[in-house]
């Protein structure tokens, strides 16, 4: 789950990360309160949305004057922001983060995430703040500097001496030692929130040679939210697609994509595998569907729903290999979704493992309207066929 | 021979009791799995399926000799699960467990390696030593016992590989998922070391998919000290960048972790990758002695 900057940074505030005076702003009204209350000129307007690139999409402003910001506000609040991250249509902006303005002597990048090979958290450091650290990673990986952390002792004062020592021009004593106290409340607030992303890009020394953290990401472990109930509060449904949100009350998985043929898998893996067949075929899938390694019948009518509901699908692909979850399972939840919704567009089904004759029969003996694959590659072949007929 | 798990396994099913823990316990019995005790707390003296039910793992050490493990337990109590198994001297732990946030992973993974115990999982089939035991939930009879090898991240996609593999007529030795978590108790080069030492395994199919190095490595490995054939499959080539493909651990982030790339390394290292999955049996027959 990701959170939003202001919400990160409450956080920042309440762990002692320093981070610029803020307010924010759900309508232009609050605008003048909020000039009174935040220190400027200057000040700086920042969309609240989850999509990364905000400053290339003009998300992010620098303002003067009143003027100026009442015209940045207006911009952008209650419109749709495109960035490289987001879809053309964009994300529409119902928040924005009003700051104070802070004078920049020099920029880092500081994060924190998990080293899946050296399985433990991982800080990282790098003097090419404020740059997409993906690029400077790829540009010059000489300036990526990384930290393992040991679970057992947590961050240890020679790790920032590690990272910032490694600096070709050092900052001023007073700001190193800022910058380990910073280090070691990212590490603790990184594993008190069980956190799988902290980000701060940038990380900055203010010309009056203070340590300020500019903006602030951080996503946290779906997987942890159960026992972070005050973090799974913060959650932004807005920022979802819908029927991504109703997979997710229904504990499916499922992740909308731009093709045509919606598609309804058991097990990632088969799923995303799924994927790949139906592109080999020439076709696009609408849609990544995992109803689970168990799914109830429930969770398969639930399933099939959400596709239906998708305007854009053409044809339909079940591919299921029945395990834990039966195929007599699978062809009941079908016909009772079939049953609430007409399903107006082809549709192939692939069954294989437990219960399969079951299943077929169950299929076969109801008045549902459908084609049998034989295997996963003919499956593909046969929706991608019936796709490319309707165009 | 075969990897980890055979006739000789004694099991305890941690979380018995549960509706999971109960039908796999059943299944595992009907496979031939000898499952010599269950645990759940505060429920010792019952009986499952006819196994007898204690309260620690310990007991089921102790009384049945027990020196593997299947967990069922629910995500918040799993960690402690996992470490009750490895404190007890359990050898071998399978984690099923679905959901386990990835920080209690980083300390039970740490603490289980001190033990010396061996984990697979979490959120894991299991594995499978055809015709001798299996010791999690993969469907037993499309199993046939042989000399293939199979590791791999995923569930369901491994049944349509075996089920591929035991039509094209190569049967395994064992079949190991390690799981779909970020953070896993053994990676793809463990269990490739322990198939170089087996006798029984002539060749290794691996089944990787996007996020993570972990393929890489693996290709690493194979071309420095794996002499026998592998054959390789990884999902999610069409996989968009930045979101989580239903496994924790499917994630393609900051560039890193992409299907491509995998595939690159291990053709490059020699490897033969199959891109339609529906070609694996066909092209395993080809490759593989059988």
């Amino acid at each position: 789950m990701k959170l939003h900057e202001y919400q990160a940074k409450e956080l920042f505030r309440k762990a002692g990360i320093p981070v610029p005076k803020g307010f924010l702003l759900t309508s232009q009204e609050q605008l003048t309160t909020a000039l009174k209350e935040i220190p400027g000129p200057p000040w700086v307007v920042k969309a609240q949305v989850h999509a990364g690139g905000r400053g290339r999409g003009g998300g992010v402003k620098v303002v003067h004057s009143k003027e100026e910001a009442e015209s940045a506000v207006a911009g952008l609040l209650g419109k749709s922001l495109v960035t490289p991250q987001t879809t053309p249509e964009g994300v529409t902006v119902h928040q924005l983060l009003l700051e104070e303005g802070v004078e920049i002597d020099k920029e880092f990048y500081l994060g924190m995430t998990l080293d899946r090979n050296l399985a433990c958290p991982t800080m990282i450091f790098s003097p090419s703040g404020g740059m997409e650290i993906e690029e400077v990673a790829k540009q010059s990986p000489e300036l990526i500097f990384k930290e393992p952390v040991d679970p057992a002792t947590g961050w240890m004062p020679y790790q920032t001496r590690n990272l910032v020592y490694r600096l070709s021009t050092l900052p001023p004593g007073a700001a190193i030692k800022e910058l380990g106290t910073i280090m070691k409340r990212i590490y603790d607030l990184f594993v008190a929130n069980d956190c799988s992303l902290l980000e701060i890009n940038p990380l900055v020394i203010t010309g009056q040679g203070s340590v300020i953290a500019l903006d602030a990401k951080m996503s946290i472990d779906d997987n942890a939210l159960y026992r972070h109930k005050d973090l799974a509060e913060l959650d932004d449904p807005r920022e979802k697609d819908p029927l991504e949100l109703m997979a997710e009350e229904a504990n499916i998985n499922y992740i909308r994509l731009n093709g045509n043929i919606g598609a309804m898998v058991n097990g990632a893996g088969l799923a995303m595998a799924t994927m790949d067949l139906i592109k080999l075929a020439g076709a696009e899938p609408a849609n990544f569907l995992d109803v689970g390694g168990g799914a109830s019948e429930e969770m398969i009518t639930k399933g099939f729903e959400i596709i239906l509901k998708d305007e854009r699908v053409k044809a339909i692909l079940i591919n299921i290999f029945g395990g834990i979850l039966r195929c007599d399972v699978l062809a009941r939840g079908v016909l009772k979704a079939a049953k609430k919704t007409a399903i107006n567009v082809p549709l192939i089904v692939r069954l294989e493992g437990t219960n399969v004759e079951e299943g077929r029969k169950i299929l076969e003996e109801s008045d549902l309207d459908f084609l049998v694959a034989k295997d996963m590659a003919e499956a593909a072949e046969l929706v991608a066929k019936e796709v490319k007929t309707q165009e | 021979m075969s990897i980890l798990v055979d006739e000789n396994s004694r099991v305890v099913v941690q979380g018995i009791t549960g509706r999971e823990g109960t039908f796999h316990t059943q299944q595992m019995l009907a496979y031939g799995t000898r499952v010599v005790a269950g645990v759940t707390p505060g429920k010792g003296g019952q009986k499952v399926e006819g196994v007898p039910v204690m309260n620690r793992v310990a007991e089921a050490v102790e009384k049945e000799g027990a020196n593997a493990s299947c967990i069922f337990v629910p995500a918040p109590f799993a960690p402690d699960a996992v470490m009750e198994a490895a404190a007890a001297g359990i050898k071998l732990i399978v984690c099923i467990t679905e959901g386990i946030p990835v920080l209690d992973m980083v300390k039970v993974v740490d603490y289980v390696k001190r033990k010396g115990s061996v984990l697979i999982g979490p959120n894991c089939p299991g594995i499978i030593s055809p015709g001798k035991t299996k010791v999690g939930i993969m469907p037993g009879p499309i199993h046939r016992q042989g000399s293939i090898g199979v590791i791999s991240r995923s569930g369901t996609l491994t049944y349509e590989v075996v089920d591929q593999l035991t039509k094209a007529g190569l049967g395994q030795s064992t079949c190991i998922g390690i799981g779909g978590d970020p953070i896993i108790g053994t990676n793809f080069i463990d269990h490739l070391r322990l198939f170089k030492d087996d006798p029984q395994t002539e060749g290794v199919v691996l089944i990787g998919e996007i996020g993570g190095s972990a393929e890489e490595e693996a290709a690493q490995y194979i071309k420095e000290e794996f002499s026998k054939p592998v054959l390789a499959f990884i999902a999610g080539r069409t996989a968009p960048p930045g979101r989580r493909m239903g496994h924790a651990g499917a994630i393609i982030s900051g560039g890193q972790g992409r299907a491509e790339d995998k595939i690159k390394a291990l053709q490059e290292a020699g490897i033969t990758v199959v891109v339609n999955l529906a070609e694996l049996g066909s092209t395993a027959k080809r490759i593989m002695k059988g």
